[in-house]
């Protein structure tokens, strides 16, 4: 296989740019998108890249269309993305619930920027934490990833690809403005030093009779592509095993939608993923994710520089969210800080996890610019 | 043309455990599901090879009833999610049965767009002027006049010729029948499975419950015979004047021909980025 890129080697590259190579090297050939600052690099690299490697580019009429579209692609056997910003993701929002619905591998890039509506097309934020985990309506669950350098995005979005294989659901690749349009070097793998995941596919006709049935006990039924001979039925309606719609049957929705979010919740030990940074013996955490846990890292060591036991810990993933982890977090410091680009979303969830075993403080700032890490370390000193 | 029996139609290519449909007595959409499934079955095509896609509505409910693989979206994309479809693996084809607001309202741009970019696909197209599904709602194919649970003193606004739209929009091939035309109806959704590219049969449907009832044809019968005052063969149209077609819906056959498909464009579009990258002669 020839790429269109080098790979075995290091590039210096914008995140957006990194996005596009992690994908194609993760095995994507279908990619609809509609371009939105700051995430239009990412479909101009797929644009330049996928007819080269027989895959597919195309610009849908909006992002409805492009959202829908990776969810055709997926059902037709395709390891499908699309790239978006907040706007954008927000119309993406009713075909990402379908996706979850359906239980269809797709990966939704999430370049954040200063919200809401149209806000600050050039500025990064990270405003979209709530509607990445919360956006579309009803019960639910998806898989919510968040990069802090453009190496993570590079690594991040072919895990994106391998977690939405894995578990037969969307994932959202949450980044932000900063990270998209900043360059760093980046290692690009050999495609045999990746490691990738297919999709569970039905071993014979008996198990394609089930493409809504936990018939291996994990909560991940096989997905029996298009045109295989199977006849399945796909629809976002309430279905059963077989893929029926049974929409006035509340045990057999109960039991769709608990099976759903259940399969990612009790895989968390594989999902979650977190760093942490000196935490062994802190009094104080920092708690944050994304562009912002750079800063913060560097807060730490000044904090520690200073004679105060600071720690920090770095959430790779958003959602599903480690509660207990936090919980116990909090029972070992007496207060944690969560420094983000917006009022206060991570902090939501960080002081539930809490749970009152120490004061959760937010540390905000809007408006597109990143938190210096001496405004983080004014504000725990103060 | 020999018919077989609607019987062995019904047993060959329905899901006998999702009977009986959802449909109300004097639902046209029976009946075009059958013209669909009397093309796919004189064609010969292969059931394996065939992906029915729908929006939301009654009609959108068909892919449910077939023996086939099929997706039933949301309300209004159903042509966004073919496009995903059709571009991952072309060999499959693709019907998409919708409903009047599913391609004119909620879908109007993916139906505009999907056209544009000729998109290797076969809309049957189900009118029935109203949103049934929904209790009646006035829909935007709705002729001047006519009411809706929406438009309780008849529809103020003008109405979307979907037919011209989508010959204007550049389809391949474009007709419009009533569910009574059986027999043109049958051949047009045979030619268009034919067809390389974008190819549209829109049908006037009978919705006596939601639609008709309240606008005095409560029965099957009393809308079929409406539709035949109302509809004009597009020979005939040819020669009438604007004031004359007032009010009228032109049927037939609107355009035939064989722009290039999306597919074979893609294909044309990937040869041309290796010759220019210098990855191929």
């Amino acid at each position: 296989m020839r790429y269109p890129f080098p790979v075995g080697k290091s590039d210096f590259i914008q995140g957006d740019e990194a996005i596009a190579r992690a994908a194609i090297l993760a095995g994507c050939r279908f990619y609809a998108g509609y371009p939105i600052t700051p995430a239009s690099e990412i479909f101009e690299a797929m644009a330049l890249y996928m007819p080269l490697v027989d895959g597919v580019s195309i610009q849908m009429e909006d992002e409805l269309a492009s959202m829908a579209a990776i969810i055709g692609a997926s059902w037709a056997g395709a390891k499908a993305m699309t790239a978006t910003s907040g706007p954008g993701f927000s119309l993406m929002q009713e075909n990402l619930g379908y996706a979850i619905m359906t239980e269809t591998p797709v990966v939704v890039v999430d370049v954040q920027r200063g919200g809401p509506s149209t806000g600050q097309p050039t500025l990064a934020a990270q405003g979209d934490i709530m509607q990445a985990i919360w956006g579309t309506h009803g019960d639910h669950s998806l898989i919510v990833l968040s990069p802090s350098t453009v190496q993570e995005a590079f690594d991040m979005t072919i895990r994106a690809f391998n977690l939405a294989e894995k578990y037969r659901t969307p994932v959202v690749l949450l980044t932000d403005a900063e990270i998209a349009h900043m360059r760093e070097r980046v290692y690009i793998p050999l495609p045999e030093e990746i490691e990738i995941v297919e999709r569970k596919l039905p071993a014979n006709e008996e198990e394609a009779k089930y493409p809504f049935g936990d018939i291996h006990g994990d909560g991940i039924p096989p997905m029996p592509i298009f045109g295989k001979g199977y006849r399945t039925y796909v629809t976002g309606l309430t279905h059963d095993e077989r893929g029926r719609p049974k929409t006035v049957d509340a045990e057999v929705h109960e039991r769709l939608i608990k099976r759903i979010v259940e399969k990612l919740e009790r895989n968390k030990a594989d999902i979650v993923s977190y760093e942490t940074f000196g935490m062994e013996d802190a009094e104080i955490a920092i708690v944050s994710t994304g562009i912002v846990a750079r800063s913060a890292i560097r807060a730490v060591k000044i904090l520690r520089e200073r004679g105060i036991k600071a720690g920090m810990l770095k959430l790779n993933t958003i959602w599903p969210f480690d509660f207990d982890m936090i919980e116990e977090l909090a029972e070992r410091v007496e207060k944690i800080y969560v420094p983000e680009m917006n009022l206060g979303q991570l902090y939501h969830l960080v002081r539930e996890g809490a749970n009152g075993k120490a004061e959760v403080k937010l540390i905000s700032k809007i408006g597109g610019e990143v938190h210096t890490p001496m405004e983080i370390v004014e504000r725990v000193v103060s | 043309m020999y018919l077989k029996s609607a019987y062995e139609i019904r047993d060959k290519y329905l899901r006998k455990d999702m009977l009986p449909t959802i449909f109300c007595p004097g639902c046209g959409i029976g009946s075009a599901l059958q013209y669909t499934l009397r093309a796919i079955d004189d064609l010969g095509l292969n059931p394996d090879e065939i992906v029915w896609v729908s929006g939301i509505g009654c009609s959108s409910r068909v892919p449910g009833f077939v023996n086939f693989d099929g997706l039933h979206t949301t309300h209004g994309r159903a042509l966004a999610f073919a496009t995903g479809i059709k571009l991952a693996n072309p060999d499959l084809k693709i019907i998409a049965f919708m409903g009047d607001g599913d391609a004119a309202a909620i879908g109007g741009n993916h139906f505009i767009h999907a056209i544009r970019r000729n998109l290797d696909i076969t809309v049957i197209l189900i009118n029935n002027f109203t949103y049934g599904m929904t209790g009646g709602q006035v829909a935007p194919t709705a002729l001047k006049g006519l009411r809706g649970t929406t438009a309780p003193y008849g529809q103020f606004e003008n109405p979307f010729d979907i037919a011209d739209l989508a010959v204007s929009a550049g389809a391949n091939y474009v007709a419009r029948w009533s569910v009574f035309n059986y027999l043109q109806g049958i051949n047009s959704i045979k030619k268009a499975l034919q067809k390389e590219g974008f190819t549209l049969v829109e049908f006037l449907s009978p919705c006596p419950i939601s639609f008709g009832r309240r606008n005095r044809m409560k029965t099957a019968p009393e809308l079929l015979r409406w539709y035949q005052r109302i509809t004009v063969p597009i020979s005939k149209a040819k020669n009438m004047s604007p004031e004359e077609l007032e009010g009228k819906i032109v049927i037939g056959e609107f355009v035939d021909r064989d722009r290039p498909g999306l597919i074979r464009e893609y294909e044309e579009y990937k040869k041309r980025a290796k010759r220019m990258m210098g990855w191929e002669e």
